[in-house]
C-alpha cells in the first residue's frame, strides 16, 4: 500500500515509539468496500516496526470480542496500550487520518498527550463516559 | 483534529473515534454532516470547526455534565 519513500519515511518516525502499541483491527470479508485496502495499509505500517503488534479480528465471526471493544462496524482500528482501548478510527486510515494514526501511536506508546497540564487536570472533573467522534474526509 | 484522541489518552473517561466520513453514509445523514470536521459528543452534533484546546475542552465537559467554571470563556 506504502511506497518506498513513504515506508523510509514510517520506518523512521517509527523509532520514535517507546514501547509498545497494538493496533487493534477489526475487518470483515463481505460487504466492506475499504477493508482490503485498511488491512494491507496497517500491515504495511506493522510490517515497520518491531514495537507494532497487529490483531486482525473479523467482526463477523468475533462479535463477543467486537462488542466488549464497542466496535460494530468495519473497518476499524483501535491504537491501544496495556492501559486502554480507547482511541480509535473508523475507516481507512489513509491521508489527513494516516497521520493522525501515526501520531496516536506514538502518544499511546508514550503513554502521555502533549497537552497543556490545565486541559489533564480539567479532564479529571469528568466522572461519566463521553463518547467523541470527529469526522473527517481523506485529503 | 488529533486533539480528541489526545483527550482520550489522559482521561479514562473518553473514547475518542476519527471517523472517515465518506465510508459511513449513514452516520454523515445522521448528523446531517455537511463540513469536517464535525464533531459529535455522545451522539449529538456538539460543534463543526477546528477549536483551540481550552474550547474543545470545554465543550467535551459541558458535555459531560461538569459545571464551567466562572473564569472560562463560553
Amino acid at each position: 500500500m506504502l511506497d518506498e519513500p513513504t515506508r523510509a519515511r514510517v520506518r523512521e518516525r517509527l523509532q520514535a515509539l517507546t514501547a509498545p502499541v497494538r493496533l487493534i483491527h477489526f475487518t470483515q470479508e463481505l460487504d466492506c468496500e475499504t477493508c482490503t485496502d485498511a488491512r494491507l495499509l496497517l500491515q504495511d505500517v506493522a510490517s515497520l516496526s518491531d514495537r507494532v503488534q497487529l490483531e486482525v479480528h473479523n467482526l463477523q465471526l468475533e462479535r463477543a470480542r467486537a462488542a466488549e471493544l464497542g466496535i460494530d462496524r468495519v473497518p476499524a482500528t483501535i491504537v491501544a496500550n496495556g492501559r486502554g482501548t480507547r482511541i480509535r478510527f473508523l475507516g481507512v486510515p489513509a491521508g489527513y487520518e494516516f497521520a493522525a494514526l501515526l501520531e496516536a501511536m506514538l502518544d499511546v506508546s508514550r503513554g502521555q498527550s502533549h497537552l497543556q497540564p490545565e486541559t489533564i487536570a480539567r479532564l479529571q472533573q469528568i466522572q461519566q463516559p463521553v463518547h467523541l467522534q470527529v469526522y473527517v474526509t481523506p485529503t | 483534529m488529533r486533539l480528541a484522541h489526545q483527550l482520550a489518552l489522559e482521561s479514562e473517561q473518553i473514547t475518542a473515534d476519527m471517523v472517515e466520513a465518506a465510508e459511513f453514509p449513514d452516520l454523515v445523514q445522521r448528523y446531517g454532516i455537511r463540513a469536517v470536521p464535525h464533531i459529535v459528543i455522545n451522539g449529538r452534533t456538539a460543534f463543526v470547526g477546528a477549536l483551540p484546546e481550552a474550547e474543545f475542552v470545554s465543550r467535551v465537559l459541558e458535555a459531560a455534565g461538569v459545571p464551567a467554571k466562572p473564569e472560562q470563556k463560553s
